[in-house]
C-alpha cells in the first residue's frame, strides 16, 4: 500500500533555531494519526510545512504520489490537503455560508466538472453547515458564534475543500468534556467517509480514543511512532513528555 | 581626472554629513515602524513641524535652533504619546491598523502640511545661527559648518537613543515589545504603556531632526514628502528596528544621493531613495544586515 | 439585480444627466462636473484595492499623472482620439500597478503602502527631468473649440464631460460586478485573513495583483483626458496632492465595503470642494478634507454608509 502523505527528512530552521530536525512521517489512506508533543516541539511548524504555509529548507513532502515541494499553500489545498487553524481564523466580514463558499469557489470549482450552478453552491454550503450542526446560523456572522461553534465552522470550511487529508490543529483546546466529544464524533464521521485525518492535540483522552497510530515530536525530532498504547508506554516518551 | 577625483571626495564627505542627518530623521521611524510596527507615515510631517517651530522661535527670539528643539522635546513627547493613545484606542485595539490606521497617519501628514501652508505660506524659510555660512577645509575636502554641526548633533542624538534602548529598563522593554509581548507581560510591564512611551520618544526625536533640517536647508511645508521615501528606504535597508543598521543605511543613502547630485544634477536626487527602496524590497527585504 | 440590468440603469441615468447638461449648457457646469466625475472614477478605483482588499495606495496622484502624461506623450508622438488615449493610459498605469504589486505584495502589507507613497515623488522627479513631455515648465495642449461627431458639432468641454461620464459608468459597473463575483469574494478574503484565504485555495498573490492592476488602470484612465481638460499640464498639477488625499478620503468618508461608498463620498466631497474653491481658498478647502478624513476614520470606521446602516438597525430594534 502506498502512503497518502510522505514526509521525508524535513528540516526547518528559524535563524539559528532548528524547529524541525530531519522528520520522517508516513500517513496511509483513511488512517487516523495522532500527533502529540509538548509546546514548542515543532508540531505546528510541521503542519505549516505540510500545508505550504512555510517552505522546508531540506527534505521533501509528497502527497498522493506526487511531490508538493515548492508549491504554495493554495496549490496544496487544490491537491487535497486541508487544515483547520489552532486559533480559528474565520473571514469576519462574511456570513457563515459565505465562509464556506470560498473553498467551494476557489478549490472545488478548479477541479474538473464539479459545482457549476449557483444553486449547487448554496446547497453544498447548507449541507456542510448541517454536518457540523450550524445550519440554522447560515446567515449569521462569525462574531455571533461561541468557541465550540467557531471550531466547528473552522472544520466545516476545511471540509468544504473536499480534501483527501484533513489536518486538525488543536481543534479542541479550551472546550468542555461534552464539546470535545462533539468534535471527536465529527472527525470520526469524516474519517468514515474516507478522509485521512491528522489530529494534533494536547488532550490525551481525545487523542487516545481517536488515533489508529500515534507520533510524538520533541524538540523538533520524532521520538516515537506506533500503536497508541505502545507509544504512551515508551520510556523515552514518558520521560520527555508525559512524565514531566 | 583630478577635478573629478576632487569632486568625488567632496561628494563622499558631503554624503557622510548628509547621511548622519538622515539617520536622525529616520531614528524616530526606526522606533515606531521598526520596533512597534506602527506605520507612521506622518513622521516627516512632525519633522517639518519641528523645523517651523525652530524657525519661529529663532527668528523672533534669536534662540539657537538646536536649543529650541531640545526645549521642545517634552512637548513633542506628549504629542506623540497622545497620538499613540488615539491610534491604540481607534485602530490597534480593534485590529484595524492596516487600512484605517494608515489612512489616519496619512490624514495627519496632510493636515500638518496644509496647516503649515496656511500659517507660514509656501515660501522657503531659514534660520540664523553663527555656524551657518563658514566652512572648514581639510586638504581637498570642504566641510561647511552648516552640515557639520547637524551631523555632530545627529550622531549625539543617535548615540543617546542607542544607550537608552540598550542600557535602561524602559529601553529594553521597548526592544522586548517588538519581539515578544508575552515575555513583556511576564516582566509585569504594560505593553501599551511601553508602546506609548516609545512612540512619544519617536516623535520627540522628530523635533530635533526638524531643527537640524532647517539648519541644513531652507524649508517649505511640502519638503516633508521628499523625506518619506528616504526615511522608509533607510529603515527597511537598515533592517527594521536595528539602530546600527539604520545608521549604516543612512550614511550609504547620503553618499549615493550626494554622488548622484554631484554628477547627474540635484533634480535626480529624490529618485535615488525610491530606487534603493524598491531594490531593497525586491532583493533584500530583511535589510543589509539581515540574514 | 444582475450586472447587465445595473449597467442599463446607469446608462439611462448617465444619458439623462448628459441630456440635462446639454440642455442647460453652461461651460462652468461642465468644468465643475467633469472634476466630480473624475473623482468618482479615482475613488472607485482606489476602493477596488483599498476597500475590497484592504491594501492602501497612497500614490493615486502618481497613477493619475501617469495617465495624463501618457496622453501628453502621445499628443507629441502620434496624436490619437481621446477614447484611444483611455486605452493607452489604462495599459501604462495598469502595468505600473502590476509592477508595484509584484515587487512589494509578497512582503508585509505596509510595504506596498510605503512604496506607493514614494512612487509619486520619484515619478514626479522623472517627469520634471523629461524634456520631451515638457519637463518642469509643463506642456501646452491646445484644446479644439469643438468636435465633429456623427455630423453634429459638439462643444469640446461637453465632449470631455461625456467621455468622463462614460468612464464613470464603466468604473461603477466594474466595481459592482467585482463585488458580486468570485473575484470579489477573493478580494474580501484578503481583507479579512490572507493565511486562511490561502488555506481555502485562494491564490492570494495573483488575486492581489489583479486588484492592483485594475485599480491602477482606472486611475490612469481618469487622468487620460486631463491634459485636454486643463490645456496646460504642469508636473505639480498632475501630481497634485488633492488627488492622493481625495481618492482616499472619498471612499473612507462614504464607506469602503461597496461601490456606493466612493460614489457618495466623491459626490459630496467633490461638490463641496467645487463650491468651496469659489468661496474660500483651496488650502482651507484641503485642510477640511484632511480633517474630515481623520475624523471619519476615528469616529465612523464604516463611513456614511456604516452610519446609515447603524441608524436603520437602531430604528428597527425598539
Amino acid at each position: 500500500m502506498s502512503a497518502l502523505l510522505h514526509v521525508d527528512n524535513v528540516t526547518k530552521r528559524f535563524g539559528g533555531f532548528i524547529a524541525l530536525d530531519g522528520i520522517d512521517l508516513e500517513v496511509q489512506p483513511r488512517e487516523r494519526l495522532g500527533l502529540i508533543g509538548p509546546n514548542g516541539s515543532g508540531k505546528s511548524t510541521l503542519v505549516n510545512c505540510i500545508c505550504g504555509t512555510l517552505q522546508n529548507e531540506s527534505g521533501s513532502v509528497s502527497f498522493d504520489g506526487q511531490t508538493v515541494d515548492g508549491l504554495a499553500a493554495h496549490e496544496r489545498t487544490h491537491r487535497g490537503i486541508a487544515r483547520s487553524f489552532q486559533l480559528p481564523r474565520p473571514f469576519h466580514s462574511m456570513s457563515l455560508a459565505d465562509n464556506l463558499r470560498i473553498p467551494l469557489l476557489y478549490t472545488v470549482r478548479t477541479r474538473e466538472g464539479m459545482l457549476h450552478a449557483h444553486s449547487d453552491l448554496n446547497a453544498r454550503c447548507h449541507e456542510l453547515l448541517e454536518m457540523v450542526g450550524l445550519a440554522n446560523k447560515a446567515q449569521q456572522f462569525p462574531r455571533d458564534l461561541t468557541q465550540v461553534e467557531m471550531r466547528k465552522l473552522e472544520l466545516a470550511r476545511a471540509m468544504a475543500a473536499e480534501p483527501k487529508l484533513l489536518i486538525a490543529d488543536e481543534s479542541m483546546a479550551g472546550l468542555s468534556h461534552s464539546e470535545i466529544d462533539d468534535i471527536l464524533a465529527l472527525l470520526v464521521r469524516l474519517n468514515e467517509r474516507g478522509i485521512t485525518v491528522i489530529l494534533i492535540e494536547h488532550i490525551m483522552r481525545a487523542v487516545m480514543s481517536f488515533s489508529h497510530r500515534l507520533a510524538v515530536l520533541v524538540s523538533g525530532k520524532k521520538i516515537a511512532d506506533g500503536k497508541p498504547e505502545d507509544v504512551v508506554r515508551d520510556p523515552e516518551v514518558v520521560r520527555a513528555y508525559l512524565g514531566q | 581626472m583630478d577635478i573629478s577625483f576632487d569632486l568625488l571626495i567632496n561628494a563622499i564627505a558631503a554624503g557622510l554629513l548628509l547621511g548622519a542627518f538622515y539617520a536622525a530623521v529616520t531614528a524616530g521611524v526606526s522606533i515606531s515602524f521598526g520596533m512597534l510596527d506602527i506605520v507612521n507615515i506622518a513622521h516627516p510631517g512632525f519633522v517639518i513641524l519641528g523645523s517651523y517651530l525652530a524657525y519661529f522661535i529663532n527668528i523672533n527670539y534669536g534662540v539657537d535652533p538646536i536649543l529650541v528643539s531640545i526645549l521642545m522635546l517634552p512637548v513633542f513627547y506628549a504629542l506623540g504619546a497622545l497620538i499613540y493613545q488615539v491610534y491604540y484606542l481607534s485602530f490597534e485595539k480593534r485590529g484595524q491598523e492596516a487600512l484605517r490606521g494608515l489612512a489616519f497617519f496619512f490624514g495627519l501628514l496632510f493636515v500638518t502640511e496644509v496647516a503649515l501652508i496656511l500659517v507660514f505660506g509656501v515660501d522657503y524659510r531659514y534660520v540664523e545661527a553663527a555656524y551657518i555660512g563658514p566652512s572648514i577645509h581639510i586638504g581637498l575636502v570642504d566641510l561647511p559648518l552648516r552640515m557639520l554641526v547637524p551631523c555632530v548633533a545627529a550622531l549625539a542624538l543617535f548615540g543617546a537613543i542607542q544607550i537608552f534602548i540598550t542600557r535602561t529598563f524602559t529601553g529594553r522593554a521597548i526592544m522586548a515589545v517588538s519581539q515578544d509581548q508575552l515575555a513583556l507581560q511576564l516582566m509585569a510591564a504594560d505593553p501599551i504603556r511601553i508602546k506609548r512611551i516609545a512612540f512619544g520618544l519617536s516623535i520627540a526625536v522628530a523635533a530635533v531632526a526638524g531643527a537640524l533640517l532647517i539648519i541644513i536647508q531652507p524649508v517649505e511645508p511640502s519638503v516633508g514628502r521628499e523625506y518619506i521615501g528616504r526615511v522608509f528606504a533607510i529603515c527597511v535597508l537598515g533592517g527594521l528596528g536595528s539602530m546600527p543598521g539604520t545608521l549604516i543605511a543612512a550614511l550609504l543613502l547620503g553618499i549615493v544621493e550626494s554622488i548622484t547630485a554631484t554628477f547627474y544634477g540635484p533634480s535626480w536626487a529624490p529618485a535615488v531613495a525610491f530606487g534603493l527602496l524598491l531594490l531593497t524590497l525586491a532583493f533584500r527585504p530583511a535589510g543589509l544586515l539581515g540574514r | 439585480m444582475n450586472t447587465t440590468k445595473f449597467a442599463l440603469i446607469t446608462i439611462v441615468v448617465g444619458a439623462a444627466v448628459m441630456a440635462f447638461a446639454h440642455w442647460y449648457s453652461i461651460d462652468y457646469l461642465f468644468f465643475a462636473s467633469y472634476t466630480i466625475l473624475q473623482f468618482i472614477v479615482l475613488a472607485t478605483a482606489w476602493n477596488i484595492l483599498g476597500g475590497y482588499c484592504g491594501y492602501v495606495n497612497f500614490g493615486s496622484a502618481a497613477f493619475f499623472a501617469m495617465g495624463a502624461y501618457s496622453s501628453v506623450f502621445m499628443h507629441k508622438f502620434y496624436p490619437l482620439p481621446i477614447p484611444a488615449l483611455f486605452i493607452v493610459s489604462a495599459i501604462v498605469s495598469g502595468i505600473a500597478g502590476f509592477g508595484m504589486g509584484y515587487l512589494t505584495l509578497r512582503l508585509r502589507g505596509s510595504f506596498f503602502a510605503i512604496a506607493t507613497l514614494a512612487l509619486a515623488v520619484v515619478l514626479q522627479t522623472l517627469v520634471v527631468n523629461w524634456e520631451y513631455v515638457g519637463g518642469s515648465r509643463g506642456a501646452y495642449i491646445i484644446r479644439p473649440e469643438s468636435i465633429e461627431f456623427a455630423g453634429i458639432t459638439i462643444n469640446y468641454i461637453e465632449y470631455l464631460f461625456g467621455l468622463m461620464l462614460l468612464l464613470t459608468i464603466i468604473a461603477l459597473v466594474t466595481a459592482r460586478a467585482i463585488e458580486r463575483s468570485q473575484l470579489g469574494f477573493g478580494f474580501a478574503t484578503i481583507r479579512d485573513d490572507e493565511l486562511a484565504a490561502e488555506a481555502c485555495g485562494v491564490p492570494t498573490l495573483r488575486v492581489k495583483l489583479i486588484a492592483t492592476t485594475i485599480s491602477g488602470a482606472f486611475m490612469g484612465m481618469a487622468g487620460a483626458p486631463f491634459p485636454y481638460y486643463i490645456g496646460y499640464l504642469q508636473p505639480s498639477s498632475a501630481f497634485g496632492l488633492e488627488y492622493a488625499v481625495n481618492s482616499i478620503a472619498m471612499p473612507m468618508i462614504g464607506g469602503t465595503t461597496s461601490w456606493v461608498g466612493p460614489l457618495i463620498g466623491a459626490i459630496l466631497l467633490g461638490s463641496a470642494q467645487q463650491y468651496a474653491t469659489v468661496s474660500i481658498s483651496s488650502e482651507v478647502n484641503l485642510l477640511i478634507v484632511g480633517l474630515m478624513l481623520v475624523a471619519f476614520v476615528i469616529i465612523a470606521p464604516n463611513g456614511l454608509i456604516g452610519l446609515v446602516q447603524g441608524w436603520r438597525r437602531a430604528w428597527r430594534k425598539p
